[in-house]
């Protein structure tokens, strides 16, 4: 039985919004940013936090890892106390913000590492090894000269993301890694990830609007609205119960007529005499690779996209099915 | 330019309204005010006894009320060489600004003088308030001094803008004005008679600073309210100041123009 | 061996506690050697601060003899001793003012999560070389102080000199930080927070004799910077002290350093509280 990474039981955060009523009178209404959530992590997993913008992800990160303080209920991180123990357990978890950096942006990458590693106490040995085998995995050798601020999004997010696993942490929470980045980057910042939860066991706590970094990374999704968990289960459960597709958008070589007969899809739009089509899917059914080849069989494809659910339809699909 | 009075007269109470935010800070400002004119206050006094009772035509009470008042106006007149037009050059934003039908500098004085009104209410009237219960001070009995003093408040005001705004005009060319206005700041703070009177100034001081604009945004109107220079010297005062109010807004004008050319021709 | 030894003992070796902040504070000077143009400047701007400081104690000699019963070169002492710990404290600790613009890029919350004490993180992020130049005129203006003054030497007064310099700096640091505090209730509140620094930088330059009884309490007891120069300049020249603050004081200079310190450290966890209450 893997022990339990993160508890929380009944956690609610509220924050007191002031807002000028008419005239000069104040109005001053509280407004649950979490409202009392429970659930569980355990060792190992690696959970998706999904939720619209506000619903409540970063307002839970920052109780869980000890920078704010929870109105009520409780919550426990690596089995320590997160505001109270907050130094021990900063030696157990590391957290990224995709919109803020760690790292020192006026200084060489590597001389950022070298500092996070004096701060967490590694042995030399140790630290340098550590650092070695996470720019190898994140291919990170030839930026490693380059001040921070002149790095990409992608090979700062990277860097971030090195940063905070310098100390082997138990768990690694991510909010809003992807954002931003090319697809190249983000397909090779997942490999990483779960070469990384493989080799080392990290468990994962991601918040991400991109359903493909759900679908890649995560066991388990976790969807939250407005302070509420209103889902706990795994992907495919998610989109199932909201009927929520993904849609294939194809640029055709010549114009054709609509594909009515790819397995597993319904066809929903054409434009330009059928030059460009839109098929939806359902991802407990099939994947886009499989229809993909079905559509290729049949017509000569000069380019695609994908569309991916978007997330806050479904959460408000879940929450109405929840009602 | 196609603004009238109209429009001025919305951008200072624009620039005054916009203070009512910051109320907190506000009453922070008056704090620190209060704190150092105490203990400007206990060096003064304590030089004024040391000289026997008058120094530089000062008496106790009257150095009281230079301390409190140039305490009170310090959220007026902002020494400290910030101004908004630095921040919009740095920004790049004052190209949208040249495109407006009001003349950039008068608009940013209509709302500062707007700004220096509003700090009048939080600092200026009760930092002299304090004064006056606490270490006591001396001020006019009569009505023309303030009535004199307050127009010379408001050129002192209008000069210290036109000052920071000639100081911050200067990042057209220069990419970090940081240096110029700490250096505007110490030179203006010590020229003005902010730590002492310039009254006391050894004579070779006492000329240098008459020679600058800065006497004029403060000692000069202080000297005014508080009855220290009277009739006919108080309005050889404020027409020293109305003549620094000339050759300050000028300087600004030409550097305006020199900068909008630099703006259109190099692109910022 | 005894490079070994120092290091254990300071806990600087690798892996030992002083290593996180041994590592910022020396990048952040290896940072600021790189701007030699900037430095320059910024020395001529403390130099030039320095000038008009002392320039307000010529002026006013200009016109008197005496002030709170110091004479000029008297005050030459008081303004240097004063500065000299000022300009120190303000190099080592003075960019703790810089909380709010932390807590805006969220450099604060990345104190959070790194294991050590937020406020040591933030007193060891920076540390200002070019604040080195504002310490010279104290320093040449304490030396000229010395001289100028005819003291007479003794153990006791270079260990006075000695104390005032390390606990005046030790006080400073803690106004500093009380200010730093302040920031996290007040988001524009850095006027006020200059109350404590640059006010008690001010108040620290002058005879405490001038004072009134209430601004003598203030500055003598509950932010007690007329320790860290008034009182050690009266004991070296052999002056007596003004009511309600004798010289034997000053030997009292390390429990004022306490004080100013555990007051600073209540206000900074009040303030971090406060922070982590959500009023971030």
């Amino acid at each position: 039985m893997s022990e339990v990474i993160i508890e929380l039981e009944e956690l609610t955060r509220e924050f007191v919004v002031r807002r000028k009523g008419d005239g000069r009178r104040r109005r001053r209404h509280t407004i649950a940013a979490v409202d009392a959530m429970s659930w569980s992590v355990r060792a190992g997993e690696s959970v998706g936090y999904i939720g619209a913008n506000g619903a409540g992800k970063s307002t839970t990160i920052k109780m869980l890892s000890g920078i704010l303080v929870p109105t009520s209920g409780s919550v426990r991180t690596c089995g320590l106390e997160p505001v109270g123990q907050r130094r021990d357990l900063a030696r157990r978890i590391g957290v990224v913000f995709g919109q803020r950096s760690q790292l020192w942006w006026d200084l060489p990458l590597e001389e950022s590492f070298s500092i996070l590693a004096a701060i967490h106490q590694l042995d030399p040995g140790r630290g340098k090894s550590r650092t070695d085998e996470l720019v190898e995995q994140l291919e990170m050798g030839e930026t490693l000269q380059t001040p921070v601020r002149q790095l990409s999004l992608g090979q700062r997010m990277r860097a971030e993301i090195a940063a905070a696993l310098l100390h082997e942490p138990a768990l690694l929470i991510l909010d809003e890694p992807t954002i931003g980045l090319d697809v190249l980057s983000k397909a090779r910042l997942r490999e990483f990830l779960i070469h990384e939860r493989t080799t080392h066991g990290t468990t994962l706590l991601l918040t991400t609007h991109d359903m493909g970094d759900i679908e890649r990374l995560c066991d388990r999704v976790l969807v939250v609205d407005r302070g509420r968990l209103v889902y706990d289960g795994t992907l495919p459960g998610l989109a199932g119960t909201v009927g929520a597709r993904r849609m294939l958008v194809v640029d055709l070589a010549a114009p054709a007529a609509d594909l009515v007969d790819v397995p597993h899809t319904t066809h929903v739009a054409s434009e330009a005499d059928g030059l460009r089509q839109r098929l939806a899917f359902d991802a407990e059914q099939t994947t886009a690779a499989e229809v993909l080849a079905a559509v290729a069989e049949r017509v000569e494809v000069r380019d695609l996209s994908i569309e991916e659910p978007d997330i806050e339809d479904v959460v408000r699909r879940i929450y109405q099915t929840q009602r | 330019m196609h603004a009238d009075w109209q429009t001025y007269r919305q951008l200072f109470v624009a620039g005054f309204r916009r203070q009512t935010a910051y109320r907190l800070a506000m009453f922070a400002g008056l704090a620190t005010n209060v704190v150092f004119g105490f203990i400007r206050s206990a060096i003064l006094f304590a030089a004024v006894e040391s000289a026997g009772g008058e120094l530089a035509g000062y008496s106790a009470g009257t150095i009281s009320a230079y301390v409190w008042l140039s305490q009170g106006l310090l959220g007026a007149i902002q020494l400290t060489g910030a101004a908004e037009i630095g921040d919009r050059i740095r920004t790049g934003d004052v190209a949208i600004d040249f495109t407006r039908p009001v003349d950039v500098q008068t608009w940013h004085l209509a709302e500062d003088l707007g700004r220096a009104a509003y700090s009048m209410i939080p600092r200026g009237v009760p930092s002299v308030v304090v004064g006056a219960l606490t270490f006591g001070l001396v001020m006019p009995a009569t009505v023309l001094p303030y009535v004199l003093g307050a127009v010379s408040i408001v050129i002192g005001v209008a000069i210290s803008f036109y000052c920071r705004y000639a100081i911050n005009i200067v990042g057209f060319w220069l990419l970090d004005t940081r240096g110029v206005r700490s250096l505007y700041m110490v030179t203006s703070t010590f020229l003005a008679g902010l730590y002492v009177p310039v009254a006391l100034f050894p004579d070779w001081l006492h000329t240098l600073a008459y020679l600058t604009p800065f006497p004029s945004i403060l000692q000069s109107p202080i000297d005014v309210v508080s009855g220290q220079v009277t009739g006919l010297d108080a309005v050889g005062v404020v027409g020293m100041q109305v003549f620094w109010l000339a050759v300050t807004c000028l300087v600004g004008r030409v550097l305006t123009t020199a900068g909008r050319h630099k703006l259109v021709v190099q692109g910022g | 061996m005894m490079a070994d030894v120092l290091e254990v003992a300071t806990g600087a070796r690798p892996g030992g506690w002083a290593a996180p902040y041994k590592a910022v504070l020396a990048s952040r000077i290896r940072a600021q050697r790189a701007y030699p143009a900037g430095f320059a400047l910024d020395i001529v701007g403390s130099w030039l601060v320095g000038l008009t400081e002392f320039g307000e104690l010529f002026v006013i000699f200009h016109n008197i003899g005496i002030l709170g019963g110091l004479d000029f070169h008297a005050m030459l002492l008081l303004f240097g001793l004063s500065n000299l710990s000022w300009s120190i404290a303000d190099m080592v600790v003075g960019h703790v003012d810089t909380l709010p613009t932390y807590v805006r890029a969220g450099t604060l919350d990345a104190f959070f999560l790194r294991p050590q004490p937020v406020l040591a993180q933030l007193v060891t992020s920076e540390f200002s070389l070019r604040r080195l130049a504002r310490l010279t005129v104290g320093l040449v203006t304490m030396c000229v102080g010395l001289v100028i003054n005819d003291v007479t030497w003794s153990v006791a007064v270079v260990g006075l000199l000695v104390l005032a310099i390390v606990f005046g700096t030790a006080i400073f640091a803690a106004c500093f930080v009380a200010a730093a505090s302040l920031q996290f209730f007040l988001i524009n509140g850095a006027e006020l927070t200059n109350t404590f620094t640059y006010g008690g930088s001010y108040a620290s330059a002058q005879p405490a004799a001038i004072f009134p009884t209430p601004l003598k309490l203030v500055f003598g007891f509950l932010v007690p910077v007329a320790f860290t120069s008034y009182l050690p300049t009266l004991w070296i020249l052999g002056l007596p002290g003004p009511s309600l603050l004798p010289t034997w004081l000053v030997w009292l200079l390390p429990v004022a350093a306490a004080w100013s310190w555990a007051m600073a450290l209540l206000l900074w966890s009040w303030g971090c509280r406060h922070y982590q209450g959500g009023g971030g």
